[in-house]
């Protein structure tokens, strides 16, 4: 069985497996891959290469969509 | 006016009114207000998905790919690289190359850094992006975004959020006269009146958001900006009459007793 490792997504520490690819970790996170974009370690990912990314101890990964948001943007 | 699409870099539109999907009670009311407002544009910002409460529904899920264009805007990037960052992100998640870039020099008024969005627009349009500048209403910055590719302006009409409606319609007329490309009158409107002015000046469509989503009723407000967008883009086509000082007489002296 493969080992866990530490990874960090969406800003949050997170666990997954060693051998777990960026598909995986999508489908874990119930993460549906249409209208998604994913960044690790800032290189945007095609989405046809999800499933062949695998994510090494550290890996940052950042999981983006499309929200409401028009002429202008509520401030954070 | 039977056919007065709006062309955009081979996209056409049917409506001339676009709006933003912010700032709405609920993704219920956002679709019924877009509706309301007739629009075929929308535009949306890229943001983290929430990984910890996928019960979460998304926006898209209520706005039909096939009735709407998706415009993802890089609202809340103040600099080119974030700009430009996002624009990717855009691209990698959506479906088109379309990209409605602002890059942001101040947080109180909102106002663009326009010498940062020529460079982020050079950088984009470079990678083949359609680039759709938000900037400030002068009309020399609009021609050099035009110079460097971009097949439409977006200036202001007013601070973004501000309802303040059209601030310097000459500036915007002076645009719209010189710039050869549609022009879309973006942020600033505050009611009707606001957006049938824009249209008359001669603008080719007006975005907005903060004036139909924070209405107290945005429903009817949608559908009274429909109408004003509608209204205004007749009188510009149907060309008003010159301003007199003095009053001309419409009903003919003779036959007077």
């Amino acid at each position: 069985m493969a080992e866990a490792i530490q990874i960090q997504v969406n800003g949050e520490q997170r666990s997954c497996r060693a051998d777990a690819t960026v598909g995986d970790l999508l489908r874990e996170l119930a993460v549906k891959t249409e209208r998604v974009a994913v960044e690790l370690n800032l290189e945007i990912l095609d989405r046809k290469d999800f499933d062949h990314r695998s994510l090494k101890p550290g890996d940052r990964v950042e999981i983006l969509s499309f929200i409401g948001g028009g002429a202008e943007e509520l401030r954070h | 006016m039977v056919d007065d699409r709006l062309s955009i870099a081979g996209h056409e539109f049917k409506s001339r009114l676009w709006v933003g999907t912010g700032k709405y009670k609920d993704f219920a009311e956002t679709k019924k207000a877009i509706d309301a407002s007739g629009a075929d544009v929308v535009t949306v910002a890229v943001r983290r998905v929430n990984i910890t409460d996928r019960s979460k529904e998304n926006l898209l899920d209520y706005l039909d790919p096939k009735k709407y264009t998706i415009l993802p805007n890089t609202a809340g990037c103040y600099n080119v690289e974030d700009a430009v960052r996002y624009a990717r992100l855009a691209r990698a998640a959506g479906v088109s190359d379309l990209i409605k870039l602002e890059v942001l020099g101040d947080e109180r008024t909102l106002f663009p850094d326009t010498a940062g969005l020529i460079e982020a627009a050079k950088i984009l349009i470079k990678e083949g992006f359609i680039v759709l500048p938000y900037t400030n209403d002068d009309p020399i910055v609009a021609q050099k975004l035009v110079d460097i590719g971009c097949p439409v302006v977006m200036p202001l009409a007013a601070p973004i959020g501000s309802g303040l409606g059209i601030r310097n319609p000459y500036n915007l007329k002076i645009i719209m006269e010189m710039i050869k490309v549609p022009i879309i009158v973006d942020a600033g409107v505050g009611t009707a009146s606001d957006a049938a002015f824009a249209m008359e000046l001669g603008a080719d469509a007006v975005l907005m958001n903060t004036a139909i989503a924070g209405a107290q009723n945005p429903i009817a407000m949608a559908e009274a900006m429909k109408y004003a967008v509608y209204a205004g883009r007749l009188a510009y086509k149907a060309g008003r009459i010159p301003r007199k000082l003095y009053a001309t007489a419409s009903s003919p002296i003779e036959g007077m007793l």
